[in-house]
């Protein structure tokens, strides 16, 4: 029997990475779990492939490869609710959903604030169907109060801190903590809402909300949380990622502040680019209510426009599992949050792609390139040797998102029934494909 | 001419004909009640779930007289007493009252939504009695029959709601429901209590109030909650009542055959003096009477809408 060069091959796929600067169609080939090779179109390539068995073919015709997408933004809620989301099951979603890698919120139970529980979450990794890296916590307990041991939790692999779900209120805490966390070159991902503006408010604030009765959360809350990080930042040095920006005010905000050099760097999540807040008085859909709020049009128009000119550097999902019977209670007694794994990809492409703003090739940097920059991640490229992870879009395909359809153990979702366009064939974590659109 | 919906969540987006209908077929339950035997044989079969989850006097009270008075089958529920407390949710609360064979829900709920989500989980036909900051249309249905039974009319009447418009669903429901019958109206109250955009309602906004009494008709006074002043949205009771309590003397502003409204419960000497809430410009009993005539109607009314079409 003839010896296997090659354990897989993607061929005549449309391959786009932008870390390369590669855009056309060739052959991917996979060796060892990494890339081997990426080859044109000719007679030798060819022969390479019609020697390999059908199995270890993927036929890409038609179809977009990319490197493997970056998901920076999920709650994979274990450990504490396991009911709601494990990390396998989140793992599972994230394959489905085209990302092979993720990075995971520290509000668990117990928090993400030391280094057995990063420990943890990396084994209960291990054998996921994605990559995970943790996002740590800023402070003890998620309280805002004391910093955690930051140096610890890096040792122990995590990537970033955050105490995500919430603002670090304390001033005084987040100057420290940017000061303390750029000994070791990571960055801060904020939730920028200031509690006091916020509190006990449900939707954004807006007509909207005036004309329900029900509590706003004022944009001003995250233009002002974010523009005081942004102080601090320029003030101590450190790295700021604002995590889920989601008004006009911050984009400008972080738009000004790269003028300046300040080291921030943001993201921004599909809610906050396709949904309005005229749609919660529709329903009153809990899966609506999110943290930050869905906003109006006027904020989707300037969040696309700091998506065109790279204010805005990362597409997350915010992936937020919540048991249905969590949800399924009055609007203000549901707990924020949506998730987002496997609906990121069709909503980019629908509403970004589809209407002209960003280029697939944009559109990839935001969700592996960028993001594998920002945390110092050895993934988000295709470049020869490294992890052969892979994400295969079918760009064209219009889909229906089916409550059924999600492999998160929570279906918390205000996308279901939408129509999409753009879905995932396959995903390839380290050569081993663990989804195929089935 | 019918409802067009089977439940009455809020009077946005309910039509001047509805709100019309509604206000004529209670002109006749109006009468019955002054009769000697003040029950009508109507809703005969009909089983009411009256379900407070907020404490209620009046709207309790006048829901379930105008169900009896309609010979309903009727029965209340509150929070205090309940399953809530154990921990049961709103869903399940009511999926278990309605396999009891319930025909009719009257709902109050501090959470803004909750008629329709009832909607949603039950077959029922449901009556907002008041939701959150959200719409209290069965009060601003009873206080235009208040108002055209004063004046014979709704359509170009000056109507000013003063107090706190960012937590009332009295205010709310109060504008769109006169807007749709041709009312111009006007808010007033501290800019801290008036809601975002509160203007896109296509109201006046006022914050000084002698500008907002000058040349109405209708002057409606909410009830005051003394805890805003803890939120911060108030400095104190005395300068409140300073600013936008309502006197006598400030009453001269408006145009003559003025009423004054107030949907309970008053504080007296803080938004309005006892001087005019007992005044012969008061209607504030004639609207808590109106108010059983009004319910009387939309429950007939609803009743007729079920959805095996009886």
């Amino acid at each position: 029997m003839k010896k296997q060069i090659y354990d897989l091959v993607i061929k005549d796929g449309r391959v786009i990475d932008p870390a390369l600067g590669f855009g056309h169609v060739a052959h991917l080939f996979i060796k060892d779990g990494k890339i081997a090779k990426i080859e044109n179109d000719n007679i030798s390539s060819r022969k390479k492939i019609d020697s390999m068995p059908d199995e270890n073919v993927i036929d890409a015709a038609g179809k977009i490869v990319m490197p493997g997408l970056i998901d920076m933004h999920v709650h994979l809620r274990e450990p504490g609710r396991e009911d709601e989301e494990t990390i396998v099951s989140g793992c599972q979603a994230a394959a489905a959903g085209g990302f092979t890698t993720v990075c995971c919120m520290p509000n668990t139970d117990p928090a993400i604030d030391n280094q057995e529980t990063v420990k943890f979450v990396l084994s209960r990794a291990e054998l996921a169907d994605a990559r995970v890296y943790v996002v740590g916590a800023v402070s003890k307990m998620l309280k805002g109060e004391e910093l955690s041991e930051i140096g610890d939790l890096v040792k122990a692999g995590a990537v970033a801190i955050s105490d995500d779900g919430g603002y670090v209120q304390n001033p005084q805490l987040m100057r420290n903590a940017l000061e303390y966390a750029s000994m070791f070159n990571i960055p801060i991902i904020s939730h920028a809402e200031d509690d006091f503006l916020c509190k006990d408010g449900v939707m954004n604030e807006s007509f909207q909300s005036t004309r329900l009765g029900m509590k706003g959360r004022p944009a001003v809350g995250e233009v002002i949380a974010v523009l005081r990080d942004i102080k601090l930042c320029e003030l101590v040095g450190g790295r700021l990622h604002i995590a889920h920006v989601s008004t006009a005010g911050a984009v400008e905000a972080i738009r000004l502040a790269k003028a300046d050099c300040v080291d921030v760097t943001a993201e921004v999540c599909p809610q906050h680019f396709c949904l309005t807040d005229d749609m919660i008085g529709e329903k009153f859909d809990t899966n609506l209510r999110v943290n930050p709020p869905i906003r109006t049009k006027a904020d989707i128009d300037a969040i696309i426009k700091g998506l065109v000119d790279g204010t805005i550097d990362c597409i997350a999902s915010d992936h937020a599992p919540h048991a249905e019977e969590e949800k399924d209670v009055e609007f203000d007694q549901a707990p924020p949050g949506m998730i987002g794994l496997q609906t990121t990809v069709g909503l980019v492409k629908t509403y970004l792609i589809d209407k002209g703003y960003l280029s697939w090739a944009d559109a990839i940097r935001k969700m592996t390139q960028n993001p594998a920059r920002i945390l110092n991640l050895p993934v988000g490229t295709l470049k020869v040797d490294s992890p052969a992870d892979i994400t295969i879009i079918d760009s064209d395909k219009k889909w229906t998102v089916k409550k059924n359809d999600f492999r998160s153990k929570s279906k918390n979702s205000p996308f279901v029934g939408w129509k999409l366009s753009g879905k995932v064939s396959h995903t390839i974590l380290g050569g081993r494909v663990v989804y195929d659109g089935k | 001419m019918k409802l067009q919906s089977r439940h009455l969540i809020g009077l946005e987006g309910v039509s001047a004909d509805e709100i019309s209908l509604i206000l004529d077929t209670a002109v006749s339950f109006r009468e019955i009640i002054e009769r000697p035997i003040k029950k009508v044989p109507t809703l005969r079969g009909i089983t009411v779930l009256n379900l407070f989850y907020e404490p209620s006097t009046r709207t309790k009270i006048s829901f379930e007289l105008a169900e009896k008075r309609l010979s309903a089958d009727s029965i209340t529920f509150t929070k205090a007493m309940s399953s809530v407390k154990k921990g049961e949710t709103l869903k399940d609360t009511v999926r278990n009252i309605e396999a009891m064979k319930i025909n009719m829900v009257v709902v109050r709920h501090g959470s803004s939504g909750v008629p329709y989500f009832l909607t949603q989980c039950m077959d029922s036909n449901i009556i907002n009695a008041g939701d959150g900051s959200h719409e209290h249309p069965t009060q601003a249905l009873l206080d235009m029959f208040t108002i055209r039974q004063k004046y014979g009319k709704l359509k170009g009447l000056r109507v000013v709601l003063i107090g706190d418009v960012k937590h009332s669903r009295v205010v709310r429901s109060n504008i769109w429901g006169l807007k749709t019958m041709g009312c111009s109206v006007a808010v007033c109250g501290p800019s801290t209590l008036q809601p975002y955009e509160v203007e896109k309602f296509g109201v006046d906004v006022y914050t000084d109030l002698d500008e907002a009494l000058d040349g109405a008709d209708v002057v409606n006074i909410m009830r005051i909650q003394l805890e805003r002043q803890q939120s911060g949205f108030l400095a104190t009771q005395r300068e409140y009542t300073n600013l936008f309590g309502v006197t006598a003397e400030r009453l001269k502003l408006l145009n003559k055959n003025y009423t004054v409204m107030h949907p309970g419960p008053m504080n007296r000497g803080v938004e309005i003096t006892p001087e005019i809430a007992d005044g012969k410009s008061s209607v504030i009993l004639e609207q808590v009477t109106n108010g059983q005539a009004v319910r009387m109607a939309v429950l007939y009314l609803l009743s007729g809408k079920r959805e095996d079409g009886e």
